[in-house]
């Protein structure tokens, strides 16, 4: 689900986030145009938009957990469970958390990857937010949902700053929602 | 230079900071007293406390950009960046970063490693502050303070949760003051 399909039509603040994330054509590879977040954290009003709208989203829905994905949820993540009063739990690549972890596999377009989470990080029916940069294929935040769920904790929603047409609607994700700021920014040559 | 010799001897958030910071032995190898900050970041107060005494140092420095090294520099850094007006740009690995890149190599322990910042992301005459969890040799930091002050902006301070006894009192890495909350904790002291 897109926030302008759920209140947010309209919203000068959303118009303000897109034009500031830039489009990278041909990165990693060809044909991809990458979607760069980090034009959006040059401009202090504009990303602070994207953590108010989230913080305004769930600071009312008891969400007690804040999970993002190495490493640009990193980002997002934190600014948004510290203004709600949750806790913020990173979701790493293999090897990176200490102590006792639990992982979760994942495709690439070639091969596989994983996702590991710290089992002391989350409570039994803990009410849980994943947030990333970016959802393509879901593939990321599904892992993210399925370590959430065996340790006990209850996904609420995931949240991404920008993401795909199809996500738009009722889409979910393993059954669970998703909310999106915004769809991908379109490569302007002038801007180069 | 240690938070409690500026200003914070005594405050009892620094306390709060250093015990909800977990220590695991033998990480990544032996003979390594993991300094574990995820524990910090799960208690919503201690992490509080961390933001808030960076930004009332930094409200008032006219800082315009905060750099964060990946990846646990980006757990602290863009909050406050956000809560100080400032912009917030990750110094990342190698490949990482999509635009045009300056690069800097670094001493690991064995081996080198890079950290990248884009072009264009810090301007000349900014005042800019590196932040990063913990500090140790100062390797990281100083490939850090290498890549703004070749975009010929000002790094002002350097600022790490966690750093070793070694920085206590005037110490500075390549010239550069360096902020530190608190040192390393030790194995007993979290339950």
């Amino acid at each position: 689900m897109f926030a302008v399909e759920n209140g947010l039509q309209g919203d000068p603040r959303l118009q303000a986030i897109s034009d500031a994330i830039r489009v990278i054509p041909h990165f990693p590879k060809t044909g991809i145009m990458f979607q760069d977040i980090t034009t959006l954290l040059l401009d202090p009003v504009a990303f602070k938009h994207v953590v108010d709208i989230f913080v305004a989203r769930y600071k009312h829905m008891n969400i007690s957990l804040v999970a993002g994905v190495e490493a640009r949820g990193f980002i997002f993540g934190p600014p948004i469970a510290l203004a709600i009063g949750a806790k913020f739990v990173p979701l790493r690549k293999p090897g990176k958390l200490p102590g006792r972890v639990i992982s979760e596999e994942y495709e690439l377009e070639y091969g596989s990857d994983r996702l590991e989470m710290s089992v002391e990080a989350v409570q039994s029916r803990e009410r849980a937010l994943v947030i990333d940069d970016l959802v393509a294929t879901g593939g990321t935040l599904s892992a993210s949902i399925n370590l959430l769920e065996r340790a006990g904790a209850e996904v609420v929603e995931c949240a991404c700053v920008v993401g795909l047409p199809k996500f738009k609607g009722q889409c979910r994700l393993k059954g669970k929602p998703l909310y999106v700021l915004v769809e991908p920014s379109q490569f302007d040559e002038l801007t180069l | 230079m240690f938070a409690a010799e500026n200003g914070l001897k005594g405050d009892p958030r620094l306390e709060a900071i250093s015990a909800a910071i977990r220590v695991v032995p033998d990480f990544p190898k032996k003979g390594i007293m993991f300094q574990d900050i995820t524990t910090l970041l799960l208690d919503h107060k201690a992490f509080k406390h961390t933001i808030d005494i960076f930004v009332d140092r930094y409200k008032d420095m006219q800082i315009s950009v905060v750099a964060g090294v990946e990846a646990r520099g980006f757990m602290f850094g863009p909050s406050i960046a956000l809560a100080i007006g400032a912009k917030f740009i990750p110094l990342r690995k190698p490949g990482k970063l999509p635009g045009k890149v300056i690069s800097e190599s670094y001493e690991l322990e064995y081996g080198h490693d890079r950290l990248e910042m884009h072009i264009g992301a810090v301007e000349p005459r900014e005042r800019v502050i590196i932040i990063d969890d913990l500090v140790a040799t100062g390797g990281t930091l100083s490939a850090a303070i290498s890549l703004i002050e070749s975009q010929e902006a000002e790094v002002v301070e350097c600022a790490c949760v966690i750093g070793l006894p070694e920085v206590k009192g005037q110490h500075k890495l390549k010239g550069k003051p360096l902020y530190v909350l608190v040192e390393p904790s030790g194995l007993d002291e979290f339950c």
